[in-house]
């Protein structure tokens, strides 16, 4: 079969195995995700990481106390010792000197030690089939049942339930555990249910995905959203999404490769999202800082040559003289190359004239040299009189917060000092002329 | 040398190499680093596995100190573009560089003679069989003489660089101040630490290096504030871990690099009871004479 018949049968879901692989991977991705946040926004990425290894050792023992490979039995048991790394790591913190991290370490792999000698001795002591346990290791997706998807959607169904029930407390838990306190809400008792929910859903994440690949959709998902917005249901609601594609794809291309497993690719698809996040992110991305600061500096170079060409007119009263560019780079102590694009742009924007070759300020390039240049002046202004600063202090300042200050603040800053009419070096502060009102 | 001896001396090697340089990760809070580390360098294996069709050594530790140091960096770049803490930053970097590298595996499987049950709980068992042939000469076992080569190199950076490694760990800033620089010292000794974790890894598996690597120094961390004390306990322990490991996983009939790490959680677990209780004997005292 060629590569679109597979696609779309893939797509079509009318297989019941890919349609249990395909849900089993992105109710975990949801329930992974959702739950992220609020790990990812308390600091304590990690612990995904290790709640997931420490799941290990709680398989192996309900397999061997139960004898069946239910997946109810190992799942309660992969709980029910991750739960206790949880206490374990919060034990280690609170009692010794050892931090976080190191805690993390060790329980993660004690915990997954205890596990390895466990499933090997059943392994070796024959008590059994131990087939199906090392799944729990890298994950099968593709052995997840139509059983197991009904758990699954159980679990998430509840977790997302608990998250919106408890979304307020959640929220002041993540961001402020100390006012939350002052505010008499039981820490103790959100935080233990919180951890409980995180148990659950990396235990039902580890079959598709593994113990140690289920750290990522602890982590990832929250990475991702978090870039996107700022509000806490925004980033909840991104994260799950963010899960469920990744879990969808993940089975996509295991589905087209079969030799390929699903959890690695299930953490590919989920990082591929978090660097795009990282790069293209509105406002917080990395691509539209370096924009903004291009821009920035742009701004920063225009505003400078109007404010040096007017202070030049304002000194020899002369406002039609004009410079080329390598003159104006010599008089002004500007470098030619940084001139030759922002001269452009000044003059597309009607603040520059271009009269035989030579650059000079239109009326409009006359205002606005006069503003940023009395923004200068005000600014140093006001450093000198309320900051007390000497007049040979403050001109680098004001340099910078020319091209900063707001109309505005220019408007709060001309009534704060009255109006001066002279600059900390005497010098003529430029007002735009009074027109009368018609 | 009798097969049992040749696994307990790798097993003390593996647990003693780790436990030396794994005790500044402790010391500097960079502790998960070490199992990033061990985690990334996964993929480096593979690729090393791939490029000379074999387990060469030399290749191996290229590849594995390489993808620890891209670990290091890569963590280092994230979360200095303030764009995501450095918790999970350190997360999103390896579970990825894992991700690639199970991949790797699968993909290469029929090439690569590297497979999961080796990368999670190590082949340590095989080691007497595991021979460095080279020109049709037997030398013995091969991670034996991995092993107790970065085990030495542990040691004599340790030696040489141990005022810088000690500065650098404590007050990274006055180590700034002084000259010294830091990043430079931070990087090398990320390297160090991927090549202890790959030497082990073939031995002990992927997980079980990080056991090796913070146990032993974070229980020392907790029985004295002396560095040079603390890494001769890590030794100490080390070599217990690996001791108790061995011992007991032929009584359980289970894993041993599995077991020595349950040593390693026992040990552990008793210096916090008696660090515990010299602090409430501590008080006690303090409150009843003052």
């Amino acid at each position: 079969m060629d590569f679109w018949d597979l696609t779309l049968r893939f797509f079509a879901l009318g297989d019941v195995n890919v349609r249990n692989v395909v849900a089993g991977s992105m109710l975990l991705g949801c329930s992974a995700g959702c739950l992220s946040t609020f790990v990812y926004l308390q600091r304590q990425s990690l612990i995904g990481d290790a709640l997931a290894h420490a799941a290990l050792p709680g398989v192996g023992l309900a397999f061997l106390v139960a004898g069946s490979r239910e997946l109810g039995f190992l799942l309660a048991g992969a709980a029910l010792t991750a739960w206790l790394a949880a206490l374990v790591v919060n034990l280690i913190v609170r009692t010794s000197a050892i931090k976080l991290d190191a805690a993390l370490g060790i329980v993660l792999s004690v915990f997954f030690g205890a596990g390895v000698v466990i499933l090997t001795h059943i392994q070796k002591s024959g008590a059994g089939n131990q087939a199906g346990l090392d799944r729990f290791l890298f994950g099968q997706a593709a052995a997840i049942s139509g059983r197991d998807v009904r758990l699954l959607l159980v679990v998430t169904g509840l977790l997302l339930l608990a998250v919106a029930a408890g979304f307020s407390r959640f929220k002041i838990l993540s961001f402020d555990r100390g006012f939350a306190q002052t505010l008499g809400v039981p820490v103790g008792r959100w935080q233990f249910l919180l951890t409980t929910m995180v148990v659950a859903a990396v235990v039902i994440g580890l079959q598709a995905v593994g113990v140690v690949l289920m750290a990522a959709m602890m982590i990832t998902p929250a990475a991702s959203a978090r870039q996107w917005t700022d509000r806490l249901w925004l980033m909840t609601l991104l994260a799950s999404l963010f899960g469920m594609i990744a879990g969808l794809i993940g089975a996509y291309v295991s589905f087209l490769a079969p030799r390929l497993p699903t959890g690695p690719w299930i953490v590919v698809v989920v990082s591929l999202i978090f660097g795009v996040s990282v790069l293209l992110a509105p406002r917080r991305g990395l691509l539209s800082r370096m924009v903004g600061f291009i821009r920035q500096r742009r701004a920063t170079m225009q505003d400078h040559i109007l404010k040096a060409l007017y202070r030049a007119g304002m000194a020899s009263g002369v406002w039609d003289r004009g410079y080329d560019r390598v003159g104006m780079a010599t008089a002004f102590g500007f470098l030619p190359g940084d001139l030759r694009p922002a001269l452009g742009r000044l003059r597309r924007r009607g603040y520059l004239e271009l009269v035989n070759g030579a650059y000079r300020l239109s009326a409009e390039g006359r205002e606005e040299g006069a503003r940023v240049l009395r923004l200068h002046r005000l600014w140093e202004v006001y450093l000198s009189r309320y900051l007390e600063l000497p007049a040979d202090h403050v001109h680098r300042d004001a340099h910078e917060m020319e091209h900063i200050l707001t109309p505005e603040m220019e408007a709060r800053l001309e009534e704060l000092l009255e109006r001066p009419e002279f600059d900390p070096h005497a010098q003529k502060i430029p007002y735009p002329e009074r027109r009368e009102p018609a | 040398m009798s097969p049992d001896l040749i696994v307990i001396l790798t097993a003390v090697l593996a647990a003693c190499g780790c436990g030396l340089i794994g005790s500044f990760l402790v010391l500097r809070k960079n502790a998960m680093l070490g199992d990033a580390i061990s985690h990334a360098v996964l993929p480096g294996l593979v690729l090393a596995f791939l490029v000379t069709a074999g387990r060469n050594v030399v290749p191996m530790l290229i590849g594995a100190t390489v993808m620890g140091l891209l670990t290091a960096w890569l963590t280092e770049a994230l979360s200095g573009t303030r764009r995501v803490y450095a918790d999970a930053a350190l997360g999103v970097v390896f579970t990825l560089l894992f991700a690639v590298g199970v991949i790797l595996v699968s993909l290469y499987a029929d090439q690569v003679d590297l497979d999961q049950d080796c990368v999670l709980y190590g082949e340590i068992a095989y080691t007497p069989w595991n021979s460095l042939v080279i020109g049709g000469v037997n030398y013995g076992p091969r991670p034996l003489w991995v092993l107790g080569g970065v085990f030495l190199a542990n040691v004599l950076f340790i030696t040489l660089f141990y005022k810088q490694l000690k500065i650098c760990s404590f007050d990274p800033q006055l180590a700034r101040s002084l000259g010294i620089n830091e990043r430079l010292w931070h990087y090398l000794l990320m390297g160090m630490v991927a090549l202890s974790v790959v030497a082990a890894f073939e031995s002990v598996g992927a997980i079980l290096v990080v056991a090796m690597l913070i146990i032993p120094g974070a229980t020392a961390f907790l029985l004295t504030h002396r560095l040079f004390t603390m890494l001769g306990l890590s030794l100490l322990i080390g070599a217990v871990c690996a001791l108790g490991g061995f011992y007991g996983a032929s009584w359980l009939d289970a894993s041993i690099s599995g077991t020595m790490t349950v040593v390693g959680g026992i040990v552990f677990g008793l210096a916090l009871a008696y660090n515990a209780m010299r602090r409430h004997l501590a008080q006690r005292l303090a409150l009843r004479t003052g």
